[in-house]
């Protein structure tokens, strides 16, 4: 069990992460065709691929931020979509302007959540509530900040059961944005498909750190 | 349902392939990226680049040309192209007057469209935008803002390529699109869903008796499903929708645009034009111009809309510019 993570454990987790994402493509796709076009799977699948090989391709660094740059900008730079936007955001801005660091411990991964959420909701508009993958990154970038002194794998425990929660809370609300806000209540029942991939994402970094 | 298509993963490079090679007389591929540039642009106005989701074959991809845009950004089937690709054809194109981008107003398109600008803006290259959103029952006039953009993007891009063409300043060109958008109202009916290609299922259900009043062009939901009525009493519904959002008086000039969504022939399409002259006759509203085409598509979706565009001095002289891609040519004034 790590307690901070080095360049090539961001770059592992961020594999890691990606190949988890690859494998939910057809469970995204069932939860996106419910509400959405049914592309969100492949959307996010096809980014998370192009993040693995500029993670690759990239030259050596000290500095374990930039992993999550190079990581947000292959999925900004292909996917398309809102959520090529917003998911390659998440990983930008969580790097955003910070001093580099070859290691980041709880407390570093807590502080990219909170940047990454401030940026996606100045960027989208939207807010808990709003049944956007929001309504799970932020609860869990909360239980991060809560929790960031127990431990890198508490920290995520603590995150994954938030984003989860946050991301059940979305069948019982009308959606802001995007395809299913014309649904009305006829989106009810359904989780939002970007919530869905916040959980994944945030559940396999702590299936990755714990193992 | 049948698709000739090769693997999934490759329909979109394989459609811009295809696409500019047999257009290859008017158009060049962007290095790279899923861009498509009209050769024959010009360099003294403002560059005028469209773009979305593919899917809707002719539109944007293939509304490059004489007098439309020049140039084209293509996304995933039904999804915005990314910053990206935007940006890189955008800069392709520049020729030093800055860029009016025209696209649907949709949440992934506002996203990757500001992206780009600022991308842009950070070279040095100034950009400006017109969002299209002629669906008048996609939102409440109090929230026109969320109104999706459909087949009036055609007239939009064909009056933004008028706009860039008088060789007026970004800021002017933006406000004459502006001005275009507000006198132009879309509504759509959806007969059947459409079928896209590397999908299982249609892209939404509808009983064979069924239709859908004011669905979108990617099957969003609309505010009426009812039983299929004979077509001029769905015409009827339909006007009654545009002239309650943009009134039209006895006198007034407007353009019309019949659409067909992709399974709906020329034939239907003509039927439905011949009710909505009737209904501005009896309004004692004259027709400038029309059209009845399928333009705006939705792989094999069933159904139309019907498109009106009010007229002033203004936007008249805008009609009038001649335009020519492989798909829309238009004479103007004879």
């Amino acid at each position: 069990m790590k307690n901070a993570l080095n360049v090539n454990d961001c770059k592992d987790m961020i594999r890691f992460v990606a190949d988890k994402i690859i494998e939910s493509k057809p469970y995204l796709t069932e939860v996106d065709s419910a509400i959405g076009d049914g592309d969100h799977g492949i959307g996010m699948a096809g980014g998370m691929q192009k993040a693995k090989e500029k993670i690759d391709a990239m030259d050596p660094t000290e500095d374990a931020y930039r992993v999550f740059d190079t990581a947000g900008k292959a999925m900004l730079m292909s996917m398309g979509g809102a959520s090529g936007v917003i998911f390659g955001s998440m990983y930008i801005a969580g790097a955003k302007n910070s001093p580099p660091k070859s290691e980041l411990d709880a407390a570093d991964i807590a502080k990219m959540f909170q940047k990454s959420l401030a940026a996606i909701k100045e960027r989208g508009h939207a807010s808990v509530g709003d049944k956007t993958m929001v309504d799970a990154l932020e609860p869990a970038a909360i239980a991060m900040s809560e929790h960031s002194e127990e431990g890198l794998l508490e920290m995520l425990k603590a995150a994954e059961q938030a984003a989860h929660d946050g991301m059940e809370s979305t069948k019982d609300m009308l959606a802001k944005y995007g395809r299913a806000k014309s649904l009305m209540e006829r989106a009810i029942g359904f989780q939002d498909p970007g919530a869905t991939s916040v959980w994944i994402i945030i559940r396999s970094m702590r299936e990755f750190v714990e193992n | 349902m049948k698709k000739i298509i090769n693997k999934p993963e490759n329909i979109i490079p394989e459609l811009v392939e295809g696409f500019v090679s047999a257009n290859s007389r008017y158009f060049e591929k962007v290095l790279g990226v899923n861009g498509i540039l009209y050769k024959g642009r010009r360099k003294d106005k403002v560059t005028l680049v469209i773009g979305g989701g593919s899917g809707h074959e002719p539109i944007y991809s293939g509304f490059i040309g004489r007098g439309l845009g020049d140039a084209s950004v293509a996304g995933n089937i039904f999804a915005s192209p990314d910053p990206g690709a935007i940006s890189e054809t955008a800069k392709a194109a520049h020729a030093g007057h800055g860029i009016l981008f025209v696209y649907g107003n949709y949440a992934g398109d506002n996203l990757n469209f500001d992206m780009a600008e600022e991308i842009l803006q950070d070279d040095g290259v100034k950009a400006a935008h017109v969002r299209i959103n002629d669906d008048c029952v996609s939102a409440p006039v109090e929230r026109i803002n969320d109104r999706r953009g459909i087949a009036g993007g055609v007239l939009m891009v064909r009056l933004a390529g008028a706009a860039c063409d008088l060789g007026l300043s970004l800021e002017d060109t933006k406000k004459q699109v502006e001005h275009v958008a507000d006198n132009l109202r879309t509504i759509g009916i959806a007969v059947s869903p459409g079928q896209l290609p590397g999908l299982d299922k249609p892209t939404f259900e509808l009983g064979d008796d069924e239709i859908e009043f004011g669905m979108g062009l990617h099957g969003e939901p609309g505010i009426k499903r009812d039983k299929m009525r004979p077509a001029d009493e769905l015409v009827d519904v339909m006007f009654s929708h545009i002239v309650k959002d943009m009134p039209l008086k006895a006198g007034e000039e407007v353009c019309v645009l019949v659409n067909g969504l992709g399974a709906t022939t020329m034939l239907e399409l003509s039927i439905a034009y011949r009710r909505v002259k009737q209904l501005l006759d009896k309004a004692g509203v004259l027709v400038y111009d029309a059209d009845v085409n399928s333009y705006a598509t939705s792989q094999s979706m069933g159904g139309f809309s019907i498109s009106i565009l009010k007229l002033d001095e203004q936007i008249k002289k805008l009609y009038d510019n001649p335009c020519f891609c492989p798909f829309y040519a238009k004479e103007g004034k004879a």
